[in-house]
């Protein structure tokens, strides 16, 4: 490239930059485009989307900015990163918001254009921040981006507001030049996106060389970076999202397993897109159903189910305590359901758009009388896949619910996907049950404890299910006081023997030390970035990811004992650290921020060097 | 095994066929057992396999009658049937599938699921045992219950206003609508082999007497002295005609019926004719607002059968349509979709 022969480039190791601008000035997209050059670029990447709840807030103003945040660099990025290192804030609104995010002398890129006194005002900046001297702690880069966006378009046959909105453009080319990043597969994406627009398309186009062409020709910047390349495992890869890897391992279990998929739910911020998604693709045989309610949603799943089908529903926190009393019904009836819960800030309609972990104690208790149910907490955007996989798997083998725990973070954050070959993924056998000799709906195989599944169709299998306890063997109504202790547990048996079919998670680090870091779900990326870091200081200290939270691994027990202190990091006031203190007795130590996002890195960095030097 | 089971169904099955090794619990004298006997009755005459038919019912007195069919059945959560009953019928549409539930589970805590399941046109057969009174709980008034009811809950007098199922269920555009009473048995039987045959969602309120908590809450409709006085048989094609002697009917005056005293047999000629068939609802409302005007009779019978493409039908062909479209779904496809990109 030109630019490196005039002017050398700083190496990095890595970098974390965020977009922030109005909800309706393209800031997702452009993020997105950004994570689609790194991951071309074979960098380790991790993105962190953050949005409004409200659809179109009052443009300017501090409650309709979004942002997008991406981490990026050679190796070991597992999480979208604490302190940032770049922002792109194309308004007021957006530097206010986002200035806690900044690490000292970050560099902060602006639209000068949009500094106007109205905005300032909707921003609740009494006076202009660009000269106070407020941001001196920071480079600040003031950008006229509407102004030169327009003057590349001006012989353009667009109209001024959309001449204007091509803006992001330019912003992203200003960050490609910074990192040395080719425009080319953006300018692919922007082609075909607006294959039927050729004028929208070479705006765009011209915004974005525009954009790149200012940062480099007038020498803006002290610096300009460059971010090796990462040593990637060979082979085809995609950006994805935690939504769409549960879709795409849903449809797989369905494919893998010879039935079709039931998926049934009622729209729910950040779980919608699972059913936008699955509605896509009908050409696999899945039935999708839009219902009237949360209820409805579950209840067809598992009437579905009962026909066999394999019956899915997904939703958020409000949505699972409306669907807490179909769980407790699956339970009894022994018939397998999935169930997605893309956990988000609660409790009560809490903060819909943002993340957290506090949902764990409903799914695995949240239903009246003794009613266990498998539990398994995907860890990363890409991990869904494998949850969703295995949920499914699970749930016709042991003819049982299972909760898969999502959360806002993986659901709309992305990772590259190493796309695998459907010929690797793991079969599973169905058998239904058939008409030879006396038929017992309660007869159970003696390694799961999983019950029959006698379909309606079959002759001769005519059963009657209920939520009305169940006699041994027969099904039939009992209110016999030994047989309902029976059944209790063997219901809760059935359930810990999932422990014999899923595979152990395994610890990072040495199997003894001084700390132990227990998590579960998104935090992954958090705590494991902290102990790789703690591990090259020289600390004795590991990590233990749960993925089955319900059965708990058998080898948890004994690592807990094997460490001087336990470190329980979670989303929410210390959920899996009461279940293991409950059930191992050991003085674990809860680490909480429910803030509504993910961990910082440094944060549970610091409070764990505390720990170790005490 | 399959070749036994297959010669099992070839023979006609008879009512005890359709008995389970279950022993009704409800209380002696309850409707139920009468609704339970025409069901048993209607059932082998349909020519349906006895695995192909599944029984949903939600919680109360009345979704206990699956336990008592040897179908396929599920007694669910408490106003929910017809949401499990959407996801079997989906799941398999081979399958005929009826709903089981009273005015407290179908019309109170379930009303949601029953007004969607009706617009929607689901083919299923949903059989409402309206007894004006919540049984299981033991007495407490129901949304169908009369105004100033006195019940253990409203000691003093309901002062909900009650909803009429028919209209609520017109409202909703259910396909088939349909009223029946639990001691006439003839006709009983007779719609319930109606509803069974309408393709598309099928709504029978049967009025049912709870003799414990709400005794004789129709017996003007049952008792042999008033009946005929009391009850329209609505049948379609012919004139509304009611009265021990058929010397009464209705006409239309202005947008509602009036009764007509048949003095002479042209009489009759001003008669509305019953046309259950009409795609314009507006009569069939005014019928099921007849038991809201003192002196009016009950009509009993087909309110509405009109026809529309089934739920499950559209959920299908779409499938079917899409697939044909893109051609069967590919794994490997999918995970393609987006932008790929390959590391050496």
């Amino acid at each position: 490239m030109e630019d490196a022969k005039t002017r050398s480039r700083k190496e990095l190791e890595h970098v974390i930059v965020r977009f922030a601008g109005d909800s309706g000035d393209g800031i997702q997209l452009t993020g997105k485009q950004f994570t689609r050059t790194t991951a071309i670029a074979r960098n380790e990447l991790n993105t962190l989307p953050d949005f409004p709840a409200e659809i179109r807030a009052p443009a300017g103003t501090l409650h309709g900015v979004s942002s997008f945040q991406i981490h990026f660099g050679r190796e070991h990025i597992h999480t979208p990163g604490d302190k940032v290192d770049v922002l792109v804030a194309m308004n007021p609104a957006a530097l206010k918001t986002n200035l806690r995010h900044l690490r000292d002398n970050a560099i902060i890129i602006l639209n000068v254009d949009a500094f106007t006194e109205k905005n300032l005002r909707l921003a609740g900046y009494e006076k202009n921040p660009l000269e106070t001297g407020e941001l001196s702690a920071y480079q600040v880069y003031p950008i006229a981006i509407t102004t030169y966006t327009l003057k590349a378009l001006e012989d353009v046959e667009l109209s001024h507001k959309e001449k204007e909105r091509c803006k992001n453009f330019f912003a992203l080319g200003v960050v490609y030049w910074l990192f040395d990043r080719p425009l080319e597969p953006t300018i692919e994406w922007i082609q075909a996106k607006f294959a039927r627009n050729a004028v929208l398309a070479e705006a765009n186009v011209r915004a974005l060389k525009a954009g790149r062409n200012f940062a480099e020709s007038t020498e803006l910047f002290h610096s300009a970076f460059r971010v090796l390349p990462a040593e990637i495992p060979p082979g085809l890869y995609r950006n994805i999202t935690g939504n769409e890897a549960l879709v795409l391992g849903l449809i797989s279990a369905g494919e893998k397993s010879g039935l079709s998929l039931y998926y049934a739910s009622y729209p729910i911020t950040p779980a919608s897109d699972v059913l936008h998604m699955i509605s896509l693709y009908k050409n696999f045989g899945v039935i999708t159903f839009q219902a009237e309610d949360e209820i409805s949603a579950i209840g067809s799943a598992l009437g579905a189910s009962f026909a066999g089908k394999i019956g899915v529903t997904a939703t958020s926190g409000p949505g699972l305590s409306l669907k807490t009393e179909f769980v407790g019904l699956a339970v009894m009836m022994e018939l397998p359901l999935v169930i997605l819960d893309i956990q988000r800030a609660g409790p009560s309609t809490g903060m819909p758009t943002k993340t957290e972990q506090a949902d764990l104690l409903m799914a695995m208790y949240g239903r009246h009388g003794e009613a266990p149910l498998p539990v398994v907490a995907a860890c990363s955007p890409s991990d869904c896949f494998y949850a969703a996989y295995e949920a499914v798997q699970v749930a016709l083998r042991f003819m049982t619910p299972v909760v898969v725990l999502s959360d806002g973070f993986l659901a709309n954050g992305s990772e590259p996907w190493r796309i695998p070959d459907p010929n690797d993924l793991p079969p599973i056998q169905v058998k239904f049950a058939e008409p030879n000799g006396p038929f017992y709906p309660y007869q159970r195989d003696p390694v799961t404890l999983a019950r029959n599944w006698a379909i309606p169709g079959t002759p001769g299998l005519e059963h009657r299910l209920g939520g009305l306890e169940k006699e041994d063997l027969t099904g039939n109504v009992s209110y016999d006081p030994e047989n309902h202790d029976k059944m209790v547990r063997l219901r809760a048996e059935k359930i810990d023997r999932v422990r014999n079919f899923v595979a152990e998670p395994e610890i990072v680090g040495p199997e003894e030390g001084e700390l132990l870091l227990v998590s579960w779900g998104s935090t992954h990326g958090t705590v494991l970035t902290v102990v790789e870091q703690l591990q090259k200081e020289g600390h004795a200290v590991s990590m233990y990811h749960l993925r089955w939270i319900n059965p708990l691994p058998e080898k948890l027990g004994t690592y807990l004992k094997r460490f001087r202190r336990v470190v329980i990091p979670e989303i929410n006031l210390g959920q899996l650290a009461s279940l293991i203190r409950n059930k191992y007795l050991v003085d674990a130590i809860p680490f909480n921020r429910v803030r509504g996002l993910p961990l910082q890195v440094s944060e549970l960095t610091e409070f764990v060097k505390s720990l170790l030097e005490e | 095994m399959e070749k036994k089971a297959q010669t099992l169904n070839a023979k006609k099955l008879t009512k005890q066929d359709f008995a389970s090794d279950q022993e009704p619990r409800w209380c002696v004298g309850c409707g139920d057992y009468a609704i339970l006997a025409q069901v048993k009755r209607v059932l082998p005459e349909l020519g349906i396999p006895r695995e192909k038919i599944v029984f949903v019912s939600g919680i109360g007195c009345s979704s206990r009658f699956p336990y008592y069919l040897n179908t396929y059945g599920l007694h669910t959560v408490h106003g929910r049937a017809p949401t499990v009953a959407t996801g079997i019928k989906l799941a398999n549409p081979d399958l005929s599938v009826w709903i089981v539930t009273g005015d407290g589970d179908g019309l109170s805590i379930g009303g949601n699921h029953l007004l969607h399941l009706f617009r929607r046109n689901l083919d299923v057969n949903v059989i409402l045992f309206n007894n004006e009174i919540y049984g299981l709980t033991k007495g407490q008034f129901s949304p169908t219950s009369p105004l100033g009811k006195v019940t253990k809950s409203s000691p003093y007098g309901s002062v909900d206003a009650p909803l009429n199922p028919i209209s609520f269920a017109l409202g909703a555009g259910a396909t088939f609508v349909a009223r029946s009473i639990d001691r006439d048995t003839r006709h009983l039987a007779h719609i319930l082999k109606r509803a069974a045959e309408h393709k598309g969602c099928s709504f029978i309120e049967v009025y049912q007497n709870c003799n414990i908590f709400n005794d004789g809450a129709f017996a003007e409709l049952t008792s042999p002295e008033t009946k005929l006085d009391h009850v329209l048989y609505l049948e379609h094609g012919q004139p509304l005609i009611f009265g021990k002697e058929k010397k009464r009917g209705l006409r239309l005056k202005g947008m509602n019926f009036e009764i007509v005293e048949l003095h002479e047999e042209e009489d009759v000629g001003q008669l509305y004719l019953h046309n259950e068939n009409d795609f314009n609802p507006a009569a069939a409302f005014l019928l099921a607002h007849l038991t809201d005007r003192e002196d009016y009779p009950t009509p009993v019978g087909v309110f509405r059968r009109i026809q529309e493409p089934t739920y499950e039908y559209l959920v299908h062909d779409q499938i079917q349509r899409v697939t044909d479209q893109k051609g069967k779904g590919d794994l490997a496809q999918i995970y393609m979709s987006g932008d790929v990109w390959k590391v050496e």
